[in-house]
C-alpha cells in the first residue's frame, strides 16, 4: 500500500504540491487527471524518492520514502517508473537495455537476467526485436521497451508518467493496451495521464490535480459522469 | 639563382633512426592521451559535481593548459622545476608538458559530453535502483565516450603533433633526432621534409586505427 499524508513540494519559491493526503491499495489503478503544473508528474518523483520533500511523508508498504535510514536503491525496485521520455538507453541494445537492472541491481546471474529480459519483452510484444537498439525503435515501441525494462525488476507498483503524452497520436493505443494488459494482470497502478478513455476504462479511482491539490477523487463514473466539483466539470468539458 | 642540390642518400641512410624516434613521439604522445583521458575526466566530474578548493584546482589547470602556450608549459616542467632543484628527464618532461596540456582540452571535452547526457537519463537509471556510480559507469559514462570519441582522436593527433616540441627541451623524439641529423648533416629542408611525411603517416594511422575501433565499439 502506498499512504501519502500532508505532503509538501515546492521547487525553490514554486509551491507545488500543498498538502496531498492519498492511500493507494494493492491492485488498485489509479488515474490523476489535471492541467499541467498542477503537481501530478511530482507527486510520482517523490513517490520514488527522486525528489526531496518539505512536509509531510509517504510511506510504501509501511517504509518511509523520505527517512534519512531507508535504502531508496532497494525501495525503488519495488516502484517501477515509466517516463513521459521513454528514456531507453541508446547505447544499449533492447535485450541489454532491459536486462542491465536485474543483473546489476538484482544480481541476477547473466543467464537468468536474460531470461527474465526476454519474458518481459515478449510481455509487451516485443520479442522480435531484442537485437536491435532504441534507435531503430517508433516511439511506441520505445514506450513498451520501457515498460518492459521497470517490469524486469518485478515491481509491485507502476508509476506511469505521461506515458503517451510525447507519442505520435497512431502509436499511443498499443502502449495503452500494453498498460491495460498490466492492470488486467492485477498490477497496482498510478497513471499520470490526459487519456481520459484510458483513465474511464481501466482505473478504480480517478484523482483530480488543481494547483497542488487533489480536488476530487472517486470511481470513474463519478469523475466523468457526476463530478461534484465545478473545476473538476470545467477541467473536463474542456478537454473532450 | 636558385643552386640548391638535394641530396637524401644520408636522410635514407638515417631513416631506421627516424622510424625508432617516431615511435618514441608514438609512444610518449599515446602515454600522455591515456594519462589525460584519466585526469580530464576526473578534472571534468570535479568541475561539474564539486564545490570548493577541489574545484578550483581543476578550473586553474583547464585555464592555463588551454590558455597558455604548449611550449611555455614544457619549458615549466623542463626549466621550471629545474630552477627549484627537480630536475626531469627529457622524456619526463615531455611526458608531464603533453598529459598537463591534454588533461586540460580533454577535461573541457568530457564536460561538453557531460551536458549533452539529460538529467532524465539518470532519472531513469536510478528509478530502476541503480546507485549513481552505477548509473554513471552503466548509462553515463559509455554514452559521454561516444561524444567524445573524435575529439578525443583530435586530441591524439595534435598530442602527437606538439610533442615535437620535446626537440627544445632535448628530446631526442622524431623531430628532435631531425634536428640531431640535420645539424651534423646540413642537410635540414631534406631531413625535416622527411620527417614530415613521417608525421603524416603516423597522423594517417592513427585516424584509421581510430576508425575501424569506432565501428567496433559503436553498433548503435
Amino acid at each position: 500500500m502506498i499512504e501519502i499524508s500532508d505532503l509538501y513540494k515546492s521547487f525553490g519559491d514554486l509551491q507545488v504540491l500543498k498538502g496531498i493526503n492519498l492511500q493507494v491499495e494493492k491492485g488498485e489503478v489509479l488515474s490523476v487527471i489535471g492541467a499541467s503544473g498542477s503537481g501530478k508528474s511530482t507527486l510520482l518523483y517523490c513517490i520514488n524518492g527522486l525528489e526531496p520533500i518539505q512536509k509531510g511523508s509517504i510511506k510504501v508498504d509501511g517504509v518511509e520514502v523520505h527517512a534519512k535510514d531507508t535504502d531508496l536503491n532497494k525501495l525503488r525496485q519495488k516502484l517501477g517508473m515509466v517516463f513521459q521520455q521513454w528514456n531507453s538507453f541508446p547505447h544499449l541494445t533492447v535485450l541489454e537495455n532491459v536486462a542491465l537492472a536485474p543483473r546489476i541491481v538484482r544480481k541476477l546471474p547473466k543467464r537468468d537476467a536474460r531470461d527474465v529480459a526476454l519474458k518481459q519483452l515478449e510481455h509487451v510484444g516485443l520479442g522480435d526485436k531484442i537485437e536491435s537498439y532504441p534507435g531503430a525503435l517508433s516511439g511506441g515501441q520505445q514506450q513498451r521497451l520501457a515498460i518492459a525494462r521497470a517490469l524486469a525488476m518485478e515491481p509491485e507498483y507502476m508509476l506511469f508518467d505521461e506515458a503517451t503524452s510525447a507519442l505520435d497520436p497512431e502509436l499511443v493505443g498499443e502502449v495503452l493496451d500494453t498498460m491495460r494488459l498490466l492492470a488486467e494482470e492485477g498490477m497496482t497502478m498510478i497513471c499520470v495521464t490526459h487519456e481520459m478513455g484510458f483513465a474511464r476504462d481501466v482505473s478504480d479511482r480517478v484523482a483530480f490535480f488543481h494547483e497542488g491539490l487533489i480536488e476530487e477523487i472517486g470511481p470513474p463514473k463519478q469523475i466523468f459522469g457526476d463530478a461534484r466539483s465545478e473545476r473538476t466539470k470545467k477541467f473536463l468539458s474542456k478537454i473532450r | 639563382m636558385f643552386e640548391y642540390n638535394f641530396h637524401w642518400r644520408p636522410v635514407l641512410k638515417n631513416l631506421p633512426d627516424l622510424l625508432e624516434a617516431g615511435l618514441v613521439t608514438l609512444e610518449v604522445a599515446s602515454l600522455a592521451m591515456v594519462l589525460g583521458i584519466v585526469i580530464g575526466l576526473a578534472l571534468a566530474l570535479i568541475r561539474l559535481k564539486l564545490r570548493g578548493p577541489l574545484r578550483w584546482f581543476a578550473s586553474s589547470w583547464v585555464e592555463l593548459a588551454r590558455n597558455t602556450p604548449a611550449l611555455f608549459q614544457l619549458f615549466f616542467f623542463g626549466f621550471g622545476l629545474g630552477a627549484f632543484g627537480l630536475h626531469l628527464t627529457p622524456y619526463a618532461i615531455v611526458l608531464a608538458g603533453l598529459t598537463f596540456n591534454c588533461a586540460g582540452y580533454l577535461a573541457e571535452n568530457f564536460r561538453g559530453g557531460f551536458q549533452a547526457i539529460p538529467e532524465t537519463q539518470i532519472r531513469a537509471a536510478r528509478s530502476l535502483g541503480m546507485t549513481s556510480a552505477q548509473a554513471y559507469l552503466r548509462i553515463v559514462i559509455p554514452q559521454v565516450i561516444r561524444i567524445v570519441y573524435y575529439p578525443i582522436t583530435n586530441q591524439m593527433v595534435w598530442a602527437v603533433l606538439i610533442s615535437s616540441l620535446g626537440m627544445l627541451v632535448g628530446f631526442r623524439e622524431l623531430s628532435g633526432e631531425t634536428q640531431f641529423f640535420a645539424s651534423r648533416t646540413y642537410r635540414i629542408f631534406e631531413y625535416f621534409a622527411v620527417t614530415a611525411v613521417l608525421y603524416y603517416v603516423i597522423v594517417k594511422i592513427i585516424l584509421l586505427v581510430s576508425r575501424l575501433l569506432a565501428i567496433k565499439l559503436f553498433r548503435y
